[in-house]
């Protein structure tokens, strides 16, 4: 096998060096009538020749070459090349978790370095070095606000991602902590007269998202003037990190819990992505994940560190603030790349750009005859309409020119029948906005 | 003499330093360029109003060549397979073949829009596919999810799962048993699934105490959760007797699959009487740990589970095209959205392709032979303290080194000019000042008679010159850090001097 760096005859050498007769004597601990006797019923060793044909044609055989419409949670950005050229690199991507700071400083430093970006972006004082993904992270959010309130009751918007509302529903399950939804109004936003009914002195913890599952952007400053007066904590759910460009940071916010995925991290059929929580400083002591923090060493000078890690399992055990234990570090490493390529002046362009294609499309679907829902409130580059025939079928014309239509609601909301989101980004051309266009007339 | 001379595996060389990017930064300095717009320019003031974004503060400002430069010069202050044995316990830090990360970033898996129709996702749907197949095969059990995002996610599922069917059965029950042993995420898992945890001791010859389990075992035990090998690196000879003492009163075995590499075709779980478990594709199938993730742990289970996976699952329709089935009414629901961190079974799947039965097979005997070189070789210099036979991991304790004031810690930071990665330092907690160690596969004879030459120095220094240790490490770029007061007055962020 070519990834075993010895010869049979080593092989020999070190089995006589340890005393044993053969390489039975060293699995002669589990009984014989556990131990497989032939081969596992998997398919022979491949030569790598043959595992780069194989995977080849399985990518034929997934979407390539289709732009697409697509958004609901995973975005089709840009990923500039030095992403890749960069966390190929063998230090990055095969080490692990720096428990030792002395020959782990570049992921350390790397991390530190994603932290500082996603709170200055977020307007939070401090972010953890990563979750899982968006959906998970939400969950967890719920979860440290139950922590800090003392209390146990959580409202979620409808119009929060569907799946990250499941993901909740399976973390909360046994959690003691109930969790009821508010609506929907004409104009995408949260029902505020709903959302101050919700809300008692039992409640933690209020999740919204913004841009939400729609892609109106939410008024959250009138979201937490609620939410506060009732001494319970606002979550905010960012799904789309590019919006962050162009959009004011949700400076209302107690708990900013953020799916880092578009900033630079391949689609890859819906994960790794990338969730990251963030919050403010009285709050840190309960935030979930692990932390980077800087110190100096004997000699004074500068370098990083994991920690506050008594939050965590391994010290805390069954009372740690969650039971996470490996995060999505080089996830987060593309993400600071990305961050970092755009920058300051780069965020905010292509965050305009997404904004254009996305109200051009409108715009244009609009002109076809198709039915814009949630007007009135400002969107970000997700926008729903309603067509007079079935998305699916629309979708399934679309196909034929190589276009993924949007993405069709009714799975979701079965109130929304013959409605559907669609996603522009600066990858979106204008000619296939067109094609679009006419397609959605119908 | 500085006690440097005998090192061979590693020497000093020159390294880059390097600043954070933010300090860096220069305003009108940039690495990117939009193409022109083909559609007309918008206000961002006139669409968004009042919630248009105009300062993104201190986000850096830099050009190409200084972001290539700065990322690459960190990355050399890494250590990593890569560069050699990093024989950190429970971790299994093996080599990622890179053919892995060539498929994984094929442009129609790796742009591929979790919300595609499925008759163009049949790629990414039978990589799935397959990997659940042979990821079945491999553990002896009946279905499986691969929705988990890491271990712990694992953890979290398989013991929701248990809960689902006991609940279905009409009493959840109240606890969890698990051994002083454990990794830490099992009391912690067992605490979000909202069950107490109890303690089961082991026994002299650091396995589960038969007659403790029996005694502790009674309708309010939900589930077992031990890991096997355990962290000790021994098998659990009883394990038939374990799984049948639970099943007797009604629970459930949950193993946790940490420790796979010692198994991969010689044993399966699924054989021995687990009834749920996970599996770290980070860990057993070698998809990079990434400097501490994206992980992927799925679940794989007996049949009287398989109602309550999380949903969807991945099923062939009647017209013999793949997709996902999401009418599973018993289901635990979602872990995660979407279908997991699918560029890891993309990767697992090369893996368990390059390797073929005889190659995971060989694989497994090579992980064990080498931890067992590992012990025979450092067994007089090193407190053993259990003698029981070594599977793919061995734990020494440092009782005799701290005689001399030198802890597993301080070892590990010596180990470390002598060029290696520190095994794990002081876990499990069943042995005071453990060093655990698991070389994986991926080490030849050479590398490891280098490892054990420089554990044996260092158990030297110790009676000669023990100061060199105190002081490690001597080599790397930074001395020691001050974690104590990192956690006293946490910096978490950088922010500009004012």
């Amino acid at each position: 096998m070519r990834y075993l760096p010895k010869s049979d005859s080593e092989r020999q050498v070190m089995l006589c060096e340890i005393g044993a007769k053969s390489t039975d004597d060293l699995f002669a601990t589990i009984p014989a009538e556990y131990r497989l006797k032939g081969d596992l019923n998997i398919p022979r060793a491949y030569a790598e020749s043959e595992i780069v044909q194989f995977f080849r044609q399985r990518a034929t055989e997934s979407a390539q070459g289709y732009a697409t419409f697509l958004g609901a949670g995973a975005y089709s950005h840009y990923r500039p090349v030095t992403i890749d050229a960069l966390v190929s690199r063998g230090e990055f991507f095969t080490a692990y978790t720096p428990y030792q700071p002395e020959i782990a400083q570049g992921t350390l430093q790397a991390i530190f370095e994603f932290q500082t970006m996603i709170c200055e972006l977020t307007g939070m004082d401090v972010a953890n070095a990563s979750m899982y993904d968006g959906s998970t992270g939400a969950a967890e959010a719920l979860m440290m606000a139950a922590r800090i309130t003392g209390r146990h009751k959580s409202v979620i918007a409808t119009s929060v991602h569907p799946e990250y509302r499941e993901v909740i529903t399976t973390y909360a399950r046994y959690q003691g902590m109930p969790v009821s939804t508010v609506g929907y109004l004409k104009n995408g936003r949260v029902d505020l007269e709903a959302l101050d009914k919700a809300i008692d002195n039992e409640t933690a913890g209020v999740l919204i998202q913004s841009p939400n599952f729609f892609g109106t952007i939410e008024d959250v400053t009138a979201v937490g003037d609620i939410v506060h007066k009732k001494g319970a904590l606002l979550i905010v759910s960012i799904a789309e990190a590019v919006s962050l460009g162009i959009v004011k940071p949700p400076a209302a916010a107690d708990i900013v819990s953020m799916e880092a995925q578009s900033f630079g991290v391949p689609l890859g059929y819906g994960g790794p992505y990338c969730g990251v929580i963030a919050t403010r400083e009285k709050f840190v002591r309960q935030i979930p994940g692990r932390l980077v923090g800087e110190t100096r060493d004997r000699n004074g000078k500068r370098g990083f560190v994991l920690t506050l890690s008594t939050r965590e399992q391994h010290i805390r055990r069954e009372k740690a603030t969650s039971n996470i234990c490996t995060n999505q570090a080089l996830v987060a490493l593309m993400c600071g790349i990305f961050m970092t390529v755009y920058g300051r002046e780069g965020l905010k362009e292509l965050a305009r750009h997404n904004l254009a294609k996305a109200d051009y499309a409108l715009c244009e679907f609009k002109r076809s005859g198709a039915k814009v829902l949630f007007e009135g409130a400002p969107r970000f580059n997700e926008f729903v309409i309603q067509t007079r025939t079935d998305p699916y079928t629309i979708n399934d014309k679309l196909l034929g020119e190589k276009i993924i239509g949007g993405f069709p609601l009714k799975k979701f909301y079965p109130e929304l029948a013959n409605a559907s989101l669609w996603c522009c980004t600066e990858t979106t051309s204008k000619a296939s906005i067109d094609a679009a266009a006419k397609e959605v007339a119908l | 003499m500085n006690g440097n001379e005998k090192i061979r595996k590693a020497t000093t060389h020159i390294s880059q330093n390097e600043v954070l990017i933010f300090e860096r930064s220069s305003a009108g300095k940039k690495a990117y360029m939009l193409p022109p717009l083909d559609v007309p320019d918008v206000d961002p003031a006139k669409l968004l109003g009042e919630l248009a974004r105009e300062d993104l503060g201190h986000m850096p400002e830099v050009s190409e060549i200084e972001i290539i430069r700065h990322y690459t010069r960190l990355s050399t202050w890494n250590y990593a397979v890569d560069h050699g044995m990093y024989p950190l316990g429970s971790c299994t830090m093996k080599y990622n073949a890179r053919v892995n990360e060539t498929v994984a970033r094929l442009p129609g898996l790796a742009e591929a829009h979790p919300y595609q129709p499925e008759r163009i996702s049949q790629g990414a749907l039978l990589i799935m596919k397959l990997l659940s197949e042979q990821l079945l095969e491999i553990t002896g059990m009946d279905a499986i999810t691969l929705q988990p995002a890491a271990g712990a996610h694992g953890e979290l599922t398989g013991i929701l799962m248990v809960r689902a069917c006991l609940e279905s059965r009409g009493n959840p029950r109240k606890k969890i048993l698990i051994p002083d042993s454990a990794h830490g995420t099992n009391p912690a898992t067992a605490a979000m699934v909202g069950y107490s945890v109890e303690n089961l001791k082991s026994n002299a010859a650091g396995m589960v105490d038969i007659p403790s389990l029996e005694a502790q075992v009674n309708e309010d035990v939900a589930a077992l959760m031990l890991t096997n090998p355990n962290t000790l690196g021994v098998f659990e000879r009883e394990i038939h007797k374990i799984a049948e003492i639970l099943h007797r009163k009604g629970a459930l075995l949950y193993m946790d699959g940490a420790n796979m590499n010692a198994l991969v075709g010689k044993v399966r779980p699924g054989d021995f009487g687990a009834d749920v478990m996970h599996l770290n594709l980070h860990k057993t199938f070698s998809t990079p740990h990434g400097g501490g993730g994206p992980g992927s742990g799925p679940v794989a289970c007996k049949k009287i589970l398989d109602p309550f996976l999380p949903a969807p699952v991945i099923v062939t329709k009647a017209d013999g095209t793949l997709g996902f089935e999401y009418n599973r009414p018993q289901s635990i629901g979602r872990v995660r959205m979407f279908y997991g961190n699918f560029g890891m079974h993309v990767r697992a799947l090369a893996y368990i392709m390059a390797n073929g039965p005889d190659g995971l097979r060989q694989t497994t005997e090579d992980a064990v032979l080498n931890a067992n070189y590992v012990r025979k070789g450092l067994e007089d210099a090193y407190e053993l303290p259990y003698k029981t036979p070594t599977m793919h991991e061995v734990v020494f304790s440092d009782r005799r080194q701290t005689a001399k004031g030198i802890k597993t810690g301080d070892i590990a930071k010596r180990l470390i000019d002598y060029g290696f990665h520190p095994y794990t330092v002081s876990f499990p907690l069943v042995v005071p000042g453990a060093l655990m160690i698991e070389p994986t596969e991926s080490e030849s004879k050479a590398s490891l008679d280098l490892f054990i030459e420089a554990m044996k120095d260092i158990a030297e220094e110790v009676e000669q010159n023990p100061e060199i240790i105190l002081e490690a490490p001597h080599n790397t770029r930074i001395s020691r850090l001050d974690e104590t007061t990192a956690a006293r007055k946490p910096i978490l962020r950088w922010k500009p001097q004012s």
